[in-house]
């Protein structure tokens, strides 16, 4: 018998063109809470599908018990006793709570094969009221919030007779009392000799619950250290880490007059309180981790979805925005966060993609004019550098970066003062990004104001003239240019909300 | 330990907005119920005749054909999609059956209602191979089915009618014939009801289908075949078609080409008014009898309080839309406070 319940060594996973995994390792105790951090896209969720058997490595071995183990699938780690509470709670919504912790395995009458309703309805409340909670199993699942919908995903996974739990940011989601109720729920899980495996950007979870950390970052292992062994500084450090090689050509500009003022907006259910102003010349970063709200605030400014407080002033005059159409009319731009679906018509030719938005200036009395057409983005895709072979070639057959190009060109057509930009280089590799940088640095030289939304610290840092956090649907700091160190970022993202505003209700 | 921990404030607060959207489908059904019956008391008192023992057997032999067929559909709009193909199974399995009777009058009734059940069974078979195991969608699976079959229909008849006096009485038999003094249609959609209430409400297979419909991925996590699910949905949905096309014919007496030409859309309307949601997951068998029926008793009663057959259709289609309006804006409610209770 091994010392472990749960042993990884060298697990490397690939898929096409990125290594999601690079030789990891891991350790789990029994009756042990080990907390898994890193930074987004650090490898993280990757690790734990392996786990889980969603995805097979392609390197490395994987010790259950002591004994050499590799599933095929998910049932079969389920078999083996391990549950996964994804960061996104996987449910049926339209099922009763019942039904959601037995689905797949389900209590049968031997003989009939009859669903033994009264048995499992009998056994849901015991299983929920062992971990505390006061709804009823035949609740809809849906109607359902997410801390309780967690609930009923660790009564899943104990359903199961899971030796070993993984909870996937289970506190991302949940206000300060609801996650005090899940650290309650997860030791008392640890005293019965379960292992947890804690992943969470939040510092107070792991101080309150882990007894070992394990940091990962950018897809390696860093390592693995007792918690009250580690402090603050070096548990950042191990995250962040890494230096900013890359080279920004970030251009001094004048900053002009202001463009756009933000004041106490709010979508319910979505983000509260934002306030900011942007200016010409301007590149003003939004940063904060996934789920905090970024793209819901950029959405809200550019009209997709309505917001219900606070207002948004544009070049001085109040207004509202309904729509996108009118808040390019305005001559506010966006580029969308995944540029396949939202940003592009694939099976377009590059020119038909790039005067899309402005149709109406290549057409003489109802008529596109198709020389026109062409004239124009060639001219705007040879000035962003697009690589193909002419500007008649389908959009999906070049390559992420140059497709980002075309968006990029896209925007230009139309008349425009401030460009929101939602994460300009996911997905491009590293000679493109230094091409988008330098079209960004251009844009901002000739007075537009940016807003520019990303995940990678090195961007926004190298990039940004001021740079807002947010934190669970609220801004939580506005750093100058002078005070931008990862630290501080990253200091801003993860500090509790409570602590700044007080109690939040809405 | 200790293991009443208390789980705080929240859970409690919450259980009256929980109780609030767990009792929208009950609430659905009780307006729908009401609605019926307000309908009812109003044609009464225009029509005396409406309410009567006659009548109230007439209806239910005119819904029967309907219900049965939305059984079917039910199962498969839960699993997300939908079968525009059985009024054409329902024309092409009747044929059959009825040209069958036709060159053998001495065929028992029974084995020509199993012919056409299992003609019906074989195209709902064929369907579930393109959507399941090929993953055509469904709209399109089943449009394009719905022409084949359509087409072997006309090919099989000639283009010829089988009327009246070509079929043997004993095949007549089957729709006006009556079992203990209930209708011979009745006591088949009755028996079909019960036996789909048990299979999706008791067995293993039946929840699954709701679990596929709720949310596929999750479904494919929990070790769910989908593809079985969906084979499976198909397919009995065709051999109910097979079914209500012998049905048909028999109370009908005649076979033709264009037998239910149009049908599944009625039945999509029912399975809609009876809350079953086209987004899939969901769906009651309590349901889709309420919407049956009242599409059954629209039929019925316009007519006999004088309503012209052109208005017929305008009120049974607003009914439609109101219906689905109300369903749509308390939805919408629902989950706006579920947001509202979502903390920042």
């Amino acid at each position: 018998m091994s010392e472990y319940v749960l042993e990884l060594k060298g697990i490397t996973k690939i898929f096409p063109g990125v290594k999601a995994l690079d030789d990891v390792y891991f350790k789990l105790r029994p009756g042990e809470i080990h907390a898994l951090m890193g930074e987004n896209g650090a490898g993280k969720s990757t690790f734990i599908k392996v786990i889980t058997g969603v995805h097979a490595p392609d390197g490395g071995e994987m010790y259950l018990n002591g004994n050499k183990v590799s599933f095929k699938n998910p049932t079969e780690a389920q078999k083996a006793g391990i549950a996964a509470i994804y960061q996104h709670v996987t449910c049926y919504p339209d099922l009763s709570v019942t039904e959601n912790i037995f689905m797949g395995h389900e209590m049968t009458s031997k003989v009939t094969k009859r669903i033994l309703w009264n048995e499992m309805h009998a056994e849901a409340q015991r299983l929920l009221s062992e971990l505390g909670a006061s709804f009823s199993p035949k609740t809809q699942m849906g109607a359902l919030s997410v801390a309780e919908q967690q609930i009923v995903e660790i009564a899943k996974a104990l359903s199961m007779d899971a030796k070993i739990i993984i909870m996937d940011e289970p506190t991302a989601a949940l206000t300060k009392n609801e996650s005090e109720d899940l650290y309650r729920i997860a030791e008392r899980l640890r005293d019965k000799g379960n292992s947890i495996i804690f992943i969470s950007h939040r510092f107070e979870d792991m101080y309150r619950l882990a007894s070992m950390v394990t940091v990962f970052r950018d897809s390696r292992y860093i390592g693995t250290w007792r918690v009250d062994e580690i402090s603050n500084p070096d548990l950042i450090v191990a995250m962040v880490g890494r230096e900013i090689t890359q080279l920004f050509p970030k251009k001094e500009t004048e900053i002009g007059e202001e463009l756009l003022r933000v004041e106490h907006l709010g979508r319910t259910g979505y983000f509260a309180d934002i306030s900011f102003n942007l200016h010409r010349g301007e590149i003003l970063g939004l940063t904060g981790l996934v789920g905090s709200g970024r793209t819901e605030v950029c959405e809200s400014i550019f009209g997709i979805h309505r917001y219900d407080q606070g207002m948004i002033s544009f070049k001085g005059k109040k207004l509202r925005i309904k729509n996108p159409l009118q808040a390019m009319g305005l001559g506010i731009g966006y580029l969308p966060e995944d540029r396949q679906k939202q940003g592009l018509v694939l099976q377009w030719s590059i020119a038909q993609n790039i005067t899309l938005p402005s149709l109406e200036k290549y057409a003489a009395k109802g008529m596109l004019s198709g020389k026109l057409e062409a004239q124009s983005s060639k001219s705007l895709a040879e000035k962003l550098g697009v690589k193909a072979g002419s500007v008649f070639d389908l959009v999906s057959s070049l390559s992420g970066g140059n497709q980002q190009k075309v968006v990029f060109a896209k925007l230009l057509t139309a008349d425009l003062d401030v460009i929101i930009l939602d994460e300009p280089t996911k997905g491009v590799d590293v000679g493109a990004k230094s091409a988008i940088y330098d079209i960004i640095s251009e844009l901002a030289g000739s007075g537009y104001g940016i807003l520019l939304v990303s995940s990678e610290m090195p961007e926004i840092i190298g990039m940004s003239d001021r740079v807002a956090v947010m934190r669970e649907g609220r801004m939580t700091a506005m750093l100058e240019r002078g005070e931008l160190t990862q630290e501080a970022i990253l200091k801003a993202a993860m500090v509790d909300a409570d602590a700044i505003h007080g109690p939040v209700s809405l | 330990m200790n293991s009443d921990l208390a789980l705080g404030q929240a859970p409690k607060q919450q259980a009256g907005k929980a109780s609030l959207s767990a009792n929208f489908a009950k609430f659905r059904e009780m307006g729908l119920l009401v609605f019926i019956i307000l309908l009812c008391v109003g044609v009464q008192l225009r029509n005396p005749s409406f309410l009567t023992w006659e009548n109230i057997n007439d209806i239910a032999t005119n819904t029967a054909i309907l219900a049965i067929l939305a059984v079917g559909m039910m199962l498969v709009i839960i699993t997300r999609g939908i079968d525009l193909s059985i009024g054409a199974t329902l024309a092409l399995s009747g044929m059959t059956a009825a040209l069958a009777v036709k060159e053998m009058p001495d065929l028992h009734p029974l084995l020509a209602l199993l012919l056409g059940t299992a003609v019906g069974l074989v195209c709902g078979m064929v369907i579930g191979l393109l959507v399941a195991r090929i993953g055509i969608l469904p709209i399109i699976a089943t449009l394009g089915m719905m022409n084949v079959f359509r087409g072997l229909t006309y090919e099989a008849s000639g283009g010829k009618w089988v009327s009246a006096h070509q079929m043997p009485n004993s095949f007549k038999g089957i729709a006006s014939g009556s079992l203990l003094g209930i209708n011979n249609l009745i006591v088949i959609a009755v028996l079909i009801y019960i036996a789909a209430y048990y299979f999706v409400n008791h067995t293993r297979t039946g929840r699954r289908i709701y679990a596929v419909g709720s949310n596929p991925e999750s479904a494919e996590i929990s070790g769910i075949k989908s593809k079985r699910i969906l084979w499976l949905v198909y397919s009995v949905m065709g051999g109910l078609a097979g079914l209500a096309g012998v049905l048909w014919v028999s109370k009908f007496a005649s076979a033709q080409g264009d037998t239910a030409s149009g049908y599944e859309l009625n039945v999509i309307a029912a399975c809609v008014l009876g809350g079953v949601s086209i987004a899939g997951g969901s769906g009651k068998i309590s349901g889709i009898i309420l919407g049956s029926v009242l599409l059954g008793i629209l039929n019925n009663a316009l007519p006999m309080v004088n309503v012209s057959p052109f208005w017929q259709n305008w009120i049974q289609g607003m009914i439609i839309v109101i219906a689905v309006i109300i369903n749509a804006l308390v939805k919408r409610g629902i989950d706006r406070n579920n947001l509202i209770r979502r903390k920042m």
